[in-house]
């Protein structure tokens, strides 16, 4: 395996009195691309959110690029290299798409040059001015993901980027996923679909009741169908 | 001599101007409201106080350095301002996880804390602040005088609420607190330091409060209770131009300040009354007020 960039190891989370997870073990390889399945209410999104740092109610051991992770104020984690793409995509209406891209502070060199950004995603070029969220749902996932691109972080943590999209959408999503692990970004993501997650992902973890159940690459993906349909109830 | 609607054209003008200037000073204060509550979700009672803290330390940097207008104009929202960078970090940042609520009742404490102060230390009869030399006397404009210093205060004003709606619609930074005022936690997430652009936030707030003060010093009385007489007007503004909307804020005070003025001309027995009649009309009529989003 690469060599590790997020090391998670008995990571324990709450919402207030409820705890969510129960003890998260995971490992993100440099240039991996790892997606989390699990059904509804799992605790895969507050996988995402603990790492990230915006649930602050935490226990165990995060590790990013060897540096532990816990003690790191919310606002100083993405300048240790990890970005944030949201559920909701969280484009900001006041602000326009030129604004919402521009928005995130560039935390280390290397990341993508402007015009490479519209070269990938033409649309957000041409809307330049247009209020945020008078995008559409497609274009607001493209601005949201690539508003992170800009900013030099290593690790891009996605949760759920096709949801609610178009088919021919999802294709281009997942188009940039291949286009961004060609060049050499690592990804964590949480996603329902599982074609599209099969087609991107290198290794997947199977989630449930707030921890990690099986961990796997997208090789033995065939000889596990059994176990999946059985914990993703599908 | 020339009749508008009956009324003297010197006598139209002059409220015309008095409006304007109170207008001036509406602007800027609830511009500032507007800019604290847009980020911080508080509605700040102090702001009252803030703005006579502004009046006070340019009359005491006078009296005790001998500091004159022109550099109390700068320091004096300096000093207020550094003051509500205090405020907001000590107390009131401890507020936010809980109902909106707290906050106004902090600052409500806070300003009756500091007008309760500085009642006791300097009685509440008003002291003069003399206007800067080079602004006395007044300029003849064919149909009225203008007095100079007055003139002064719509402009300088003017620049004060236009530079600020720049900052927050044109600048990096602004766009950082239109973000935050949507979503902190991700803007957060994103790397930006939003404990500190809320305290810088609080800061400018008060400073721009403070800066009225000092405009307002020589044009009415220093007196520890010139906050509280403004600031329910000025509140009334923000709520006609809907809460956190900072072009709401400048255009409803001037507006506002002007109906006062010629209310005062066409019928003086409204005009205290006339900005809450409007205010009353637009709640029922839009109660987001006439710049502000529905929510």
């Amino acid at each position: 395996m690469a060599k590790p960039l997020l090391e998670v190891s008995n990571l324990n989370a709450w919402y207030g009195e409820s705890h969510i997870l129960h003890g998260v073990n995971m490992t993100v390889g440099e240039g991996e691309t790892i997606t989390i399945l699990g059904r509804n209410g799992v605790g895969k999104t507050t996988t995402l959110r603990t790492i990230m740092g915006i649930i602050r109610e935490r226990k165990g051991e995060i590790r990013f690029a060897g540096k532990d992770m816990l003690g790191v104020p919310l606002h100083r984690t993405a300048h240790a290299g990890l970005g944030f793409v949201p559920e909701e995509r969280g484009i900001f209406s006041t602000l326009t798409v030129d604004e919402n891209l521009m928005l995130p502070p560039v935390v280390a060199d290397g990341g993508m040059p402007l015009d490479e950004i519209y070269a990938l995603f033409p649309n957000l070029h041409e809307r330049r001015a247009s209020p945020g969220t008078k995008l559409s749902g497609g274009e607001q996932q493209m601005l949201a993901i690539a508003r992170i691109l800009r900013t030099g972080v290593k690790l891009l943590i996605l949760d759920e980027p096709t949801e609610g999209l178009a088919p021919v959408i999802v294709q281009r999503i997942g188009e940039v996923l291949k286009t961004l692990k060609q060049r050499g970004m690592t990804v964590l993501m949480v996603e329902q679909n599982f074609r599209f997650a099969s087609r991107v992902a290198d290794r997947f973890y199977l989630m449930d009741h707030g921890k990690m159940v099986a961990d796997f690459p997208v090789g033995e993906l065939p000889g596990r169908m059994d176990t999946l349909h059985k914990v993703l109830g599908v | 001599m020339t009749m508008i609607f009956g009324i003297p054209l010197q006598a139209f003008m002059g409220q015309l101007l008095i409006g304007l200037i109170n207008g001036s000073f509406y602007a800027l204060l609830s511009l500032g409201l507007a800019v604290i509550f847009g980020l911080l979700r508080v509605i700040n009672f102090a702001h009252g106080a803030q703005y006579m803290l502004g009046a006070f330390v340019a009359m005491l940097m006078l009296q005790y350095f001998g500091i004159n207008y022109w550099f109390a104009l700068l320091l004096a929202p300096i000093v207020v301002g550094l003051f509500g960078a205090v405020i907001e970090r000590l107390l009131l940042s401890r507020l936010y996880k809980l109902d909106h609520l707290y906050g106004l009742l902090f600052t409500f404490g806070l300003a009756l804390t500091i007008e309760g102060t500085f009642r006791y230390l300097y009685g509440s009869s008003g002291q003069p602040y003399a206007p800067p030399p080079a602004l006395t006397g007044a300029t003849n404009l064919g149909f009225m005088f203008l007095p100079n210093y007055r003139g002064w205060v719509v402009v300088v004003s003017l620049i004060a609420c236009i530079g600020t709606w720049l900052l927050i619609e044109k600048t990096k930074l602004g766009a950082y607190l239109r973000a935050a005022t949507e979503n902190p936690t991700l803007v957060q997430a994103f790397g930006v330091n939003v404990p500190m652009l809320l305290t810088l936030t609080y800061a400018l707030g008060a400073g721009l409060a403070a800066f009225a003060g000092v405009l307002a010093a020589p044009v009415y009385q220093v007196s520890p209770l010139m906050g509280s007489n403004i600031i329910i007007v000025v509140f009334a503004v923000v709520v006609v131009g809907g809460m956190g909307s900072i072009m709401g804020a400048i255009v409803t005070g001037y507006m506002l300040g002007i109906a006062e003025g010629l209310t005062k001309v066409f019928y003086p027995e409204a005009s205290n009354i006339v900005i809450f009649v409007i205010m009353a009309i637009v709640l029922l009529i839009r109660p987001a007020g006439l710049f502000g989003r529905d929510a």
